[in-house]
C-alpha cells in the first residue's frame, strides 16, 4: 500500500519543500535570468550588429569581430596592456602580498595595528586614493621625483612616459593589496603549529618549512586569490582611468600606454555609443576570461586539499 | 648537557635576530603604507603656493585647516556624500535582505536539486561584469532608469552569489535539529528564519553589510555610467570634478579626498573585528 502512494517521483513533502525552497531562492532565480543569462545572450546578439542607440541595431554578421582582430590597433594595445597587468602586475602583487603576510605571521607584537595600516588603503574610495598617487607621481612637483633628485637621479615621467606608466600603476597597486595580505595572513594562522614544530625537530629550516608545509597547506587559498584576481585584473579600470583622465573626458595615457581593455570598451560603448562593437569586445573578454579560468582549474594539480575539509 | 644549553642559547640569540629583522621590515613597510595618506593630509593643509614649492615642505608650514571647509563648497561635497550614502545604504539593504532569503532557501530547506542549482548560481561570481554591462544599460535605458539611482540599487535586491555562499556556509553549521524542533512546534519556514536563524546569523550578516557598504562606497564605474546629472553624482565622481577644472586646486582636491576617505576609515576602526572575520571567511572558501 505505501509503495503505491510513493509512485509519483516526488513525495508530497518533497514537492512542498521544492515549492517553498524555490520561493526562498526566487530573487536569485530572477536575478540569474534578468541580470546574467538574459544580458549574456543579448550581448552576443548585439555583437553581430551595428547599433548606435538612435537607430535600431543592424545585422553585420562577424564584421565587428573581424575588424577588432584584424584592424583595430587600439584594441590590440588594450589587450597587450591588460595581459601585462595580468601576467606581470598580478604575480608581483600576489608574491608581495604573500611576503607581507609571512612577515606579519612571525608573531610580532602590535599585529592588529599593522594589520589596520596595511588594510586601510584597500577600503578607501579608489578615486580618492588614486588622486594622492597622481600627486605623488606628478612629474614636476611630485614627491617621488623630488626624492630621485635628492639622491642624485634624474626625474622620471611616471605617468607621462609610456615606458613607465604601467610599472607606476603596478607600484601603486601594491598599496591596494591589503585585502589579499589579510586573506593570506588568516590562512597562515590556521596552519597547525605542531606540524611546523615536528618539521623543525626533523631539522627543516625556515625556507624548507615555508615551501614544504606552509605554502602547500594554504594552497587552496592561494588558488582562490589567483582565480579571483585574474578575473579582476582583466577588468582593470578605475585606477588607470583616474590616473590618465584628461579634461576632455578621454583616458589611456600617452600613446595609449595605459589603455586597458575595459577602458577601451567603456569608451566604445559610452562615449562613442557603438554598442554592437563594444558588445563584441565584451564577448571576446568573456572568452578570454573563461579560457584563463578553465586553464587555471586544469593546471590546479599543485593545490593541496587536506582531508578534514 | 652543556652542549644542549649552548645550543639553546644560540637559538634564543638567533630568534632574537630574526625577530628584530622582521620588526624592522614591518615598520619600514608600515611607514611606506602610511606615507601616501600622510602626504594626502599634509598637501591638504598647504596653501596653493606651498603646493608647488620645491623641495616640498614635509610638514605643512602654516596648516590651512580652512581648506577642508573650502573643499566642501568648491564642489557640492555634502550633496555627493549624501547621494553616496543613500546608494550604499539601499544597496546594503537589498543585498542583506535578498541574500538572507536565498541562503536560507539553499541551506535550510531540503528540496531536490538544490545543490546543482546552487553550483550553477555560484558560477556567476566568475562572470566579468563587462559582459552584461551593455545589455543592462540598454534595458535600464528603455525603462527610463538611466540618470536615476535605480540601476545602481535595484539589481542588489536579487542576491549576490558570493554573499549567498558566505551566508549559506554559515547556516550549514547550525544543527538541523534546531529547525526540526521548531517545525514540530508548528513554526513556518519564515518564522524559523525570522526568530531563530536571523539572530544566530547576526555576525555573518554584519560581514555582508559591511563589505557591501564599502564596495558600493568605493564604486566608480557604476555611477560613471548611470549618473548623468551632476547633482546626482557620488563622491567618487565628484572628486573627478576637480580634475576637470582648469588650474587644479590640488590642496582642495586633497582635502576633499581626505574627507571622502574618512567614513570608511572610521567605520573600519569601529568594526575591525567584523572586517577581519569577514576577510577570513571570504578567503577560506578555497
Amino acid at each position: 500500500m505505501t509503495i503505491s502512494i510513493r509512485r509519483p517521483r516526488l513525495t508530497k513533502q518533497q514537492r512542498r519543500a521544492l515549492i517553498v525552497g524555490l520561493l526562498f531562492i526566487s530573487p536569485a532565480i530572477i536575478g540569474f535570468f534578468v541580470f546574467n543569462i538574459g544580458p549574456i545572450v543579448q550581448s552576443l546578439q548585439y555583437s553581430f550588429t551595428r547599433y548606435n542607440i538612435l537607430q535600431p541595431p543592424r545585422w553585420v554578421g562577424l564584421n565587428n569581430y573581424k575588424f577588432l582582430i584584424e584592424s583595430d590597433r587600439v584594441f590590440r594595445i588594450g589587450i597587450s596592456n591588460t595581459l601585462y597587468m595580468v601576467l606581470i602586475g598580478l604575480p608581483i602583487h600576489l608574491v608581495f602580498n604573500m611576503l607581507m603576510a609571512l612577515l606579519l605571521n612571525t608573531r610580532i607584537k602590535g599585529l592588529s595595528l599593522y594589520r589596520s595600516i596595511f588594510y586601510i588603503p584597500s577600503i578607501t574610495p579608489v578615486v580618492a586614493s588614486t588622486i594622492v598617487w597622481l600627486w605623488i607621481f606628478n612629474g614636476q612637483f611630485g614627491i617621488l621625483n623630488e626624492f630621485l633628485k635628492f639622491i642624485g637621479l634624474s626625474p622620471i615621467g611616471w605617468l607621462t612616459d609610456p615606458k613607465w606608466v604601467k610599472p607606476s600603476l603596478i607600484f601603486m597597486g601594491a598599496w591596494f593589496g591589503g585585502n589579499t595580505i589579510l586573506i593570506y595572513l588568516a590562512s597562515l594562522q590556521d596552519v597547525p603549529y605542531d606540524l611546523l614544530e615536528s618539521a623543525e625537530l626533523d631539522g627543516a629550516n625556515a625556507i624548507q618549512k615555508t615551501f614544504r608545509i606552509t605554502l602547500p597547506m594554504i594552497s587552496p587559498v592561494i588558488f582562490y586569490t589567483i582565480i579571483v584576481n585574474v578575473i579582476g585584473y582583466f577588468q582593470y579600470f578605475t585606477e588607470a582611468w583616474v590616473m590618465t583622465a584628461t579634461r576632455d573626458g578621454s583616458a589611456g595615457g600617452v600613446a595609449n600606454s595605459a589603455m586597458f581593455y575595459s577602458m577601451y570598451l567603456y569608451q566604445t560603448a559610452f562615449q562613442q555609443f557603438k554598442m554592437g562593437y563594444a558588445s563584441a569586445q565584451a564577448w571576446i573578454l568573456f572568452m578570454i576570461v573563461l579560457i584563463a579560468t578553465v586553464f587555471l582549474f586544469k593546471t590546479a594539480g599543485w593545490v593541496y586539499y587536506h582531508a578534514e575539509d | 648537557m652543556t652542549a644542549s644549553i649552548h645550543w639553546r642559547e644560540n637559538r634564543i640569540v638567533q630568534d632574537r635576530i630574526k625577530k628584530s629583522i622582521a620588526y624592522t621590515i614591518v615598520i619600514i613597510m608600515a611607514v611606506a603604507y602610511i606615507f601616501p595618506l600622510y602626504w594626502l593630509i599634509v598637501t591638504a593643509l598647504k596653501t596653493d603656493l606651498e603646493i608647488f614649492q620645491q623641495p616640498p615642505p614635509i610638514f605643512p608650514p602654516n596648516p590651512q585647516w580652512q581648506n577642508f571647509g573650502e573643499s566642501t563648497t568648491y564642489i557640492p561635497f555634502w550633496r555627493y556624500m549624501w547621494n553616496t550614502i543613500v546608494i550604499s545604504g539601499l544597496t546594503v539593504l537589498g543585498t542583506v535582505l535578498s541574500c538572507t532569503f536565498i541562503a536560507y532557501g539553499f541551506a535550510r530547506i531540503r528540496w531536490p536539486g538544490r545543490n546543482i542549482i546552487f553550483l550553477i548560481y555560484l558560477s556567476t561570481i566568475m562572470l566579468p561584469s563587462q559582459v552584461t554591462l551593455i545589455p543592462l544599460y540598454l534595458i535600464f535605458r528603455d525603462l527610463g532608469w538611466v540618470g536615476t539611482f535605480l540601476p545602481l540599487v535595484v539589481p542588489h535586491f536579487f542576491g549576490n552569489a558570493l554573499y549567498v555562499f558566505l551566508l549559506r556556509q554559515f547556516l550549514l553549521t547550525i544543527p538541523l535539529e534546531l529547525s526540526d524542533a521548531a517545525k514540530i512546534d508548528g513554526a513556518s519556514e519564515l518564522g524559523i528564519l525570522w526568530y531563530i536563524m536571523i539572530p544566530l546569523m547576526r555576525p555573518a550578516l554584519a560581514v555582508v553589510a559591511l563589505f557591501t557598504f564599502v564596495q558600493t562606497y568605493r564604486d566608480f564605474l557604476g555611477p560613471l555610467i548611470y549618473l548623468q546629472n551632476q547633482q546626482d553624482w557620488t563622491i567618487s565622481l565628484g572628486l573627478k570634478l576637480f580634475q576637470n577644472m582648469y588650474g587644479a586646486q590640488w590642496q582642495l582636491m586633497m582635502a576633499a579626498s581626505t574627507l571622502a576617505m574618512l567614513p570608511t576609515i572610521v567605520l573600519f576602526f569601529f568594526t575591525q573585528k567584523t572586517f577581519v572575520r569577514g576577510i577570513a571567511l571570504t578567503g577560506l572558501k578555497g
